[in-house]
């Protein structure tokens, strides 16, 4: 008995450096995992990186027609501090010109983890981006020539909580984005430059949650790893000019596996000043804490 | 645009070269996921997708009433590193919820929980 108190006390010692380093990341709260949205912002810090987003948009309100390939990329400092980068290459067809390519702007953001709450599946994020002045194709693409500071709310919240009297709601979950935009000239070119109050929302039913968590219903791949979801995204300038509120919807559907994810979605123009037509947006995204658990992987700083 | 592909690809291919380590999800479990059984089980499996880390690794088992029931340690299987199980005393007809929690050999954590019924 002594000896098996002392085996246990050994194997726990043995195995502190190891509880030290257990690893978190990745949208989780509690059961729920939350994937990477391709229109709207991740409510959680993480080492992952989009390599490429390829978006063709919907017609433009003035005719144009652009093609985007984009990367970006998340690293966490510490467990609940991040960075993010993004830059992207367009293809812009204005209606009766020659076409331009080159480099969008550039954005940057800041992310602290606020809050995780496994019980209710909720997770909650502050943000700071900044779109850098001058970092892309002014005067062809339409690149910003002054920088934009966004501060922002980012949350998730998982239905798993729902009573047992509801099993098929459990699966359902909203993710959302609230920020503000603050440009650093008040015009550029003669032309105001709002601040934009942006808000956009994500609705998910994780087929994975249904599978593992509620009823086994016999799922087999690639079906286990699907999450069908529809996103929105909205600004609204709230000064300076009269023009309305532009957004897109955009239905598609994500396959997540255990390294990587893939999502497709349909845009559509969520009114005329959005655009004509249909668009369409296809993403890679790579989880590098997965790929890369010991190295690139991890934060920087602390475990 | 040839040199994005390529990035692409390349990238794409890192997740082939890797070992297999990653956050482990449960596949599936015996009783299955909220399954009505006729007999009680006299234990409950779960098979997930990645190895697990037995030190950190375990599961427990609540009546309809959100009661927890006493069970064995739930433990690895040596055969199977994939595989927790979880001894169940005998069981009568009912609702029981099951919650696990495991690290995965690479040390990502990952929980869940789920349930099962007793035909009575």
């Amino acid at each position: 008995m002594r000896f098996a108190r002392f085996a246990a006390a050994a194997a726990a010692c043995a195995a502190l450096p190891l509880l030290s380093s257990v690893a978190a990341a990745h949208g989780f709260a509690g059961d729920r995992f939350f994937p990477a949205t391709l229109l709207t912002d991740d409510p959680f810090v993480a080492d992952e990186i989009s390599l490429p987003t390829i978006t063709r948009n919907p017609t433009g309100p003035d005719g144009s027609q652009e093609f985007d390939l984009d990367i970006d990329l998340a690293k966490r400092l510490t467990p609940d501090l991040g960075v993010t980068i993004s830059q992207g290459w367009h293809y812009l067809q204005p209606k009766g010109t020659g076409a331009a390519t080159g480099l969008g702007g550039l954005e940057t953001g800041l992310q602290y983890q606020l809050f995780v709450d496994p019980k209710h599946e909720t997770i909650g994020l502050a943000n700071l981006s900044v779109s850098w002045a001058h970092t892309g194709r002014v005067q062809a693409l339409g690149a910003d020539d002054f920088t934009t500071i966004s501060p922002g709310f980012d949350f998730g919240k998982g239905f798993g909580d729902l009573p047992d009297s509801v099993p098929w709601l459990k699966p359902f979950a909203i993710t959302g984005n609230l920020s503000m935009d603050f440009p650093t000239k008040t015009e550029s070119a003669g032309n105001p430059n709002p601040n934009n109050f942006n808000y956009g929302f994500a609705f998910e039913y994780s087929l994975p949650y249904l599978q593992q968590q509620v009823k086994d219903i016999g799922l087999g791949e690639p079906f286990n790893r699907l999450i069908p979801l529809v996103e929105v995204a909205f600004s609204t300038p709230v000064n300076r000019v009269s023009s309305q509120t532009v957004g897109t919807i955009q239905p598609g559907i994500i396959w997540a596996g255990q390294y990587m994810q893939v999502g497709a979605e349909a845009i559509i123009p969520a009114n005329r000043q959005s655009g004509h037509g249909f668009g369409g947006l296809l993403q890679f995204h790579f989880y590098l804490d997965d790929i890369f658990p010991n190295s690139i992987g991890r934060p920087l700083f602390g475990n | 645009m040839k040199y994005a592909l390529l990035l692409s690809a390349l990238t794409a291919a890192v997740p082939l070269t890797q070992p297999a380590d990653a956050h482990a999800f449960l596949d599936h479990a015996v009783p299955a996921v909220g399954s009505t059984v006729a007999a009680a089980p006299a234990q409950i499996d779960m098979f997930f997708t990645q190895d697990l880390e037995p030190a950190f690794t375990g599961a427990s088992l609540a009546d309809a009433n959100g009661q927890p029931i006493a069970t064995g340690a739930a433990a690895v299987d040596p055969q199977n590193k994939a595989e927790l199980v979880l001894k169940v005393p005998r069981l009568a007809p009912g609702h029981y919820k099951v919650s696990w929690h495991v690290v995965s050999v690479d040390t990502h954590r990952t929980e869940g929980s789920f349930g099962f019924d007793i035909q009575r």
